[in-house]
């Protein structure tokens, strides 16, 4: 028996694992957008961060520099979007579509000599006994230390945005930016520091797959990571734990995939690797058809170009 | 103080300089890129923009080349700027590219080796199908459940990619060399041959449908109800609903234009420069497309100049490559940076800056 | 005498082509109701965001309690004691109401806290409101509770009211009075802007003119008649519109117990409307913003698609039949929304001719526009409506919005309808384009065709209307002949018990 093989604890490792890139592209995403700005440059920004990430950590030998410098490069490029469709009121969809295509293009660009070169280490983190429960040890115990931050990332952002006041003030100014600027907030500069948020939490989705996931540095190797993120979005409702709950779905499906074609499944590799986009399309179907929930939860101004006329 | 001030209405020389101040800038920046690259910056701009066409060594043969290169991105770029136009925002071009090819393709491996006139046309009639299909499923999931139809055909790129590498391995493998991916070679096989049609000038079969579509769009646009109501819903959509526009409709008509244009893109290469099915058939076509879409003003008499300034820099960066080692990803960074500076320039288009004083009383 | 408590020194701000104040100055006393009269584009906003701290004046200052007073930003007057309830754009439909409250706030306390003195202080005021519920649930009165609220809960020294009464029913203005009028006596100093020459008369103590930008008089409004404030105000005597009586003719627009979903999730959807609608007849359809006016409009234009049975239309069934095929019909609409809705903001005047025009004009011949004979169309409406504009190639936006509503209005009666179906014809727009609009819409009725006016603004009605009924969420009152209704009347309509009054009239 074929899934007889699959060990359901290294599958939850695993699982836990191929979600986390995701999930934090999309935490970030998901606070962009509850600023009212749609940036479809995830993509741009995560493979970004997977090469500076890459570089620099190859060059310190250090993976924790990596991951900072994977921020600030998901952070430039987000600079980037912010300039234009904040100070310069570009069209949302046009700038971040070409923040993705010039992301690919410049990562290619500056990985074209770390091809083939094996990063350094992320140690797991040791968290004693825990570890050597049965099946839990090794599902949830056994990992590097991004997991868990990531997974307090979302629960802060779930704090940040229900309960703190700077997270209502960008509730509000992605609700109705035209009622946030009569009161005296400043929409731009919510919008800003929201998008920079968003492109760190990218480039860290970035470099978490090129130095943990991967462990090397392959051209365009996010192959559509973040425009699963920003379906994990909706799919979220944008509700930060729904967010989780999606981006641990899909790492289960891809994970499970992966796991088909290593146990030699008779159906060919390329219709099992498109599952994964196929299952985002579907559970877009499935989120957008209930209509009323789903877009009840739609911040008001999202993609609604800001210019105060006063 | 600077501040931006909204234009009563849009400034119609900036519309129109904009563009050509973006390439300016852009080769600036690229050059300043290349020598940062350790490359001469002159060498390799005038290497990218002027040697395709004005060289004597490469000239008799890139300029050919520059029809191949341009007409599926004008094929494609005039089929997207009609639903961008209208805030519908078909991005899966490439999807469609390589659905169009596959089933051009197929009609011709399905006739292999008979002869008949009608076997082109049939590959024409089928790589528009083809690329209309993928469209269709974005339209139909967005007026069915209002899905998202960026995600969705976005998403629909990579499967189509992973559908062309099972065909390029499987069904569509050439039977007469086993062990290579890759289909039957469709220049050899003169029933379903795009070959050039006047020598030496790249003019294939592509380039004359690019051209129809463009005056097609062209008249569309200006001329007739619906290019009025794709304008209409773009930039108003509560006052097209008034003006009896159906939102579901329009998506279905404009995504289904752009499949079909992207569909035929493919399937012209398929059958001519790209000559075969295999792995790496895509080349970007799709996307560069949405940057050329941009770059003509989502105008049809542009989108042929932008067309061909883009598929300029593809035969460029071809010979950058060849000539000074330009590594290849450097044309994909230099049109990204395109469209950049396009976007950034436009905002004089619709305000104006104006410097003030220090009007905090 | 009471003490001075804001005073505005030749306060001037100009935009690029315009200058929205100049040289304005004036003084609110400590506890008085102080009123800002002036026609739409006075500068009326101008000059209370310059007080508010949305926007900084060029020339002039302003002095608070005898300091100089420039805020810089609308925290900064918050702090000073200035507070503004807004007539737009200033709540969140997504946020629950204590949250709207804390957003309008300085400093304010944990949420728990909040919703309960929310609680005390809206009981207290006779507002009654609940902290927990969203916004975007609440009816136009309940929304603005929530504004009042927010600026009572602050403590101010000035509350300034941007055009309050203009959501609200009779009988919600006067609970709102009676809070104005408490909050005066407590010391509060009210501002309050309006251009409802009854309403303050009733309520203010003084009243500042603006016409133009400039200042034209301070004086008491309750030595002053209405219609000598109402001269101040115009600068010019007005004469209402002339309404020839006529003979009514057949049925032309019949609903029948139609009830629809409405299109958007904070929406009103529709419940069992019942009406008819005769050539020659005028009807007036009164309610608060909100209670499915746009909802109306959009299932009577087409936007909004039906059972077919359920509307006729000079007696063919319409109900399933879009925009188009009802104007070729017969029927005509002018939406609320003039920017974005009955015109593409963006798109030139002959363009915004099409969007309408193309169905009944045969500006299009198997599909290819005539573009000649759109211009042609587009200067006509021009040209017999008075719309000020330099060309049609002008685009929507531009034209101020007395000339967009005439040239939107124009459009539609230029069609030659049977019927004509307008929201708010006269919103936001100048008194003199007002009075053009509603004496063509009477000259249209004087020809034949149906006419129904949606309004939140009673005068007009009143004026216009030969039959009267009034939306509530959503369900539309027993239509009656508006001669002989009082306001009282139509109030009690307006809030929904119009016919159990009068039902209660007939059983006793």
């Amino acid at each position: 028996m074929i899934l007889g093989s699959i060990n359901p604890a290294v599958l939850m490792a695993a699982l836990m694992v191929a979600a986390t890139p995701l999930l934090l592209a999309a935490i970030g995403e998901l606070v962009v957008e509850k600023s009212g700005v749609l940036n479809l440059g995830v993509e741009g920004m995560m493979i970004m961060g997977a090469v500076t990430g890459f570089m620099i950590a190859v060059n310190t030998g250090s993976p924790l520099v990596g991951f900072v410098g994977a921020a600030l490069g998901g952070m430039v490029l987000a600079l980037l979007f912010a300039f234009l469709t904040q100070a310069l009121m570009t069209n949302h969809v046009a700038s971040g579509l070409a923040l993705t295509l010039f992301g690919l293009g410049l990562s290619a660009l500056l990985g074209q000599k770390y091809v083939g070169i094996t990063p350094p280490r992320t140690p797991k983190l040791d968290l004693g006994p825990l570890s050597d429960i049965p099946f839990l040890g090794r599902a949830l115990f056994s990992h590097d230390i991004v997991v868990y931050l990531t997974i307090a990332l979302v629960a802060a952002v779930w704090w940040f945005l229900k309960y703190s006041r700077a997270g209502m003030i960008l509730r509000a100014v992605g609700e109705n930016h035209d009622a946030a600027h009569a009161l005296g907030y400043h929409v731009k500069r919510v919008r800003v520091l929201a998008i920079l948020f968003g492109g760190a939490c990218a480039g860290l989705g970035g470099a978490y797959l090129s130095l943990i996931r991967v462990t090397q540095w392959t051209e365009g190797m996010t192959v559509g990571a973040g425009w699963i993120a920003l379906a994990l979005v909706v799919f979220a409702s944008w509700r930060p734990w729904r967010a989780m709950a999606g981006a641990y779905l899909f790492g289960g499906i891809v994970v499970l995939q992966l796991n088909l074609q290593a146990a030699g499944v008779r159906i060919p590799v390329e219709y099992l690797s498109m599952s994964p986009y196929l299952i985002t399309i579907l559970v877009l179907v499935l989120i957008s058809s209930g209509k009323a929930r789903g877009s009840l939860n739609a911040p008001g101004s999202l993609n609604r170009p800001f210019h105060a006329s006063s | 103080m600077i501040r931006l001030e909204k234009r009563k209405e849009p400034s119609k020389f900036w519309r129109i300089a904009n563009p050509f101040l973006a390439v300016l800038l852009t080769m600036l920046a690229g050059g300043i890129m290349f020598a940062m690259l350790g490359k001469d910056p002159i060498t390799a701009i005038r290497l990218i923009f002027f040697d395709p066409i004005f060289s004597d060594t490469f000239g008799s043969y890139s300029r050919p080349q520059l029809l191949i290169k341009s007409a599926p991105l004008i094929l494609i770029a005039v089929g997207l700027a009609i639903g961008f136009k209208a805030n519908i925002w078909n991005i899966g071009a490439e999807g469609q590219y390589i659905m169009g090819a596959l089933f051009g393709a197929g009609v011709a491996l399905a006739f292999f080796p008979q002869p008949g006139w009608y076997i082109f046309p049939l590959m024409i009639i089928a790589g528009a199908f083809g690329g209309f299909l993928w469209a269709m499923i974005p339209a139909i999931l967005k007026t069915r459940f209002n899905t998202n139809e960026i995600l969705v055909s976005l998403l629909l790129v990579y499967v189509a990619e992973r559908i062309l590498a099972a065909m390029s391995l499987g069904l569509m493998r050439n039977p007469d060399i086993p062990g290579f991916p890759g289909s039957r070679d469709l220049r050899r096989y003169e029933a379903a041959y795009n070959s050039e049609l006047i020598a030496n000038t790249g003019i294939h079969w592509g380039v004359v449908a690019a051209l129809i579509a463009v005056i097609f769009a062209y008249v569309m646009m200006t001329r007739h109800m619906l290019g009025y109501h794709v304008r209409l819903a773009g930039q108003a959509p509560r006052a097209a609903r008034f003006g009896g526009v159906t939102p579901a409709r329009l998506v279905v008509v404009c995504l289904g234009i752009s499949g079909a244009l992207a569909g035929l893109a493919g399937m012209f290469e398929v059958s001519g420069p790209g000559g075969q099915v295999r792995i790496e058939f895509a080349s970007g076509y799709g996307f560069t497309a949405i940057i050329v879409a941009f770059l003509g003003r989502l105008n049809p008499v542009g989108i042929v100049l932008a067309g061909l300034l883009l598929g300029l820099t593809y035969i460029g960066g071809e010979l950058g490559q060849m000539m000074l080692q330009l590594p290849s990803a450097s044309i994909q960074v230099f049109q990204g940076m395109l469209l950049f500076f396009l976007l950034a320039l436009d905002f004089q288009t619709n305000f104006r800056l104006r410097l003030t004083k220090g009007a905090r009383a | 005498m009471r003490a001075t408590l804001l005073r505005l020194e030749g306060l001037t701000k100009a935009y690029p082509g315009v200058v929205a104040n100049d040289d304005v100055s004036f003084q609110i006393a400590e506890g008085q109701v102080h009123a800002l009269l002036g026609e739409n584009g006075a500068g009326k906003s101008t000059l209370v965001k310059m007080i508010y701290g949305l926007v900084q004046p060029d020339k002039g200052q302003m002095t608070l309690r005898g300091q100089p007073f420039a805020p810089s930003q609308p925290s900064e007057a918050r702090r000073n004691g200035v507070a503004m309830v807004f007539q737009h754009f200033s709540l969140f439909d997504a946020l629950d109401v204590a949250e709207n409250v804390a957003l309008g706030m300085e400093n304010p306390p944990p949420l728990r806290d909040l919703a309960a003195r929310i609680r005390s202080v809206s009981e207290e005021y006779g507002l009654p409101l609940d902290p927990s519920r969203l916004v975007g649930e609440l009816s136009a009165g309940e929304r603005q509770r929530v504004e009042i609220v927010r600026c009572l809960l602050q403590e101010p020294k000035l509350l300034i009211m941007d055009e309050p009464t203009s959501v609200l029913t009779p009988q919600e203005v006067e609970i709102l009075f009676r809070t104005l009028r408490q909050l005066s006596a407590e010391g509060t100093a009210i501002l309050y802007i309006s251009h409802k020459l009854e309403e303050i008369r009733a309520l203010c103590d003084e009243a500042t003119i603006l016409r133009g930008g400039k200042k034209v008089a301070t004086c008491d409004p309750r030595q002053k008649s209405a219609s000598e404030l109402a001269e101040l105000m115009v600068g010019q005597v007005l004469t209402p519109p002339e309404k020839p009586p006529r003979p009514m003719g057949d049925v032309v627009l019949q609903v029948e117990n139609l009830s629809l979903r409405s299109n958007n999730p904070f929406g009103t959807s529709l419940k069992d409307i019942s009406f008819s609608l005769r050539a020659g007849e005028v009807l007036g359809i009164a309610g608060v913003a909100g209670n499915g006016q746009d909802e109306l409009l959009l299932m009577l234009s087409g936007e909004l698609l039906a059972p077919s049975a359920q509307v006729t239309l000079k007696g063919l069934p319409v109900g399933h039949l879009g925009p188009n095929a009802r104007r070729q019909i017969g029927l005509a609409s002018a939406p609320e929304e003039r920017l974005g809705h009955a015109a593409a903001p963006d798109m030139s005047l002959t363009e915004n001719a099409l969007l309408s025009g193309v169905a009944r004009k045969g500006l299009a011949r198997r599909g290819f526009i005539d573009w000649p004979g759109t211009e042609r169309f587009a200067q006509e409406v021009i040209t017999r409506f008075d719309v000020r504009t330099p060309g049609t190639h002008v685009l929507a936006r531009a034209l101020s919005g007395g000339n967009l509503q005439k040239f939107v209005i124009g459009r539609e009666i230029e069609l030659n309808p049977d019927v004509i179906v307008v929201n708010q014809p006269t919103w936001g727009v100048d008194a003199s384009a007002a009075a053009t609009i509603r004496q063509a819409l009477l000259d249209l009725a004087g020809k034949g065709a149906g006419v129904v006016v949606i309004s939140q603004d009673l005068d007009e009605l009143l004026e216009v209307a030969d039959s009267f009924a009034a939306l509530n969420e959503g369900r539309l009152s027993r239509v009656r002949p508006a001669k002989g209704l009082t306001v009282e009347e139509i109030g009690l309509m307006m809030g929904g018990a119009g016919d159990m009054h009068v039902a209660h009239e007939a059983s006793a």
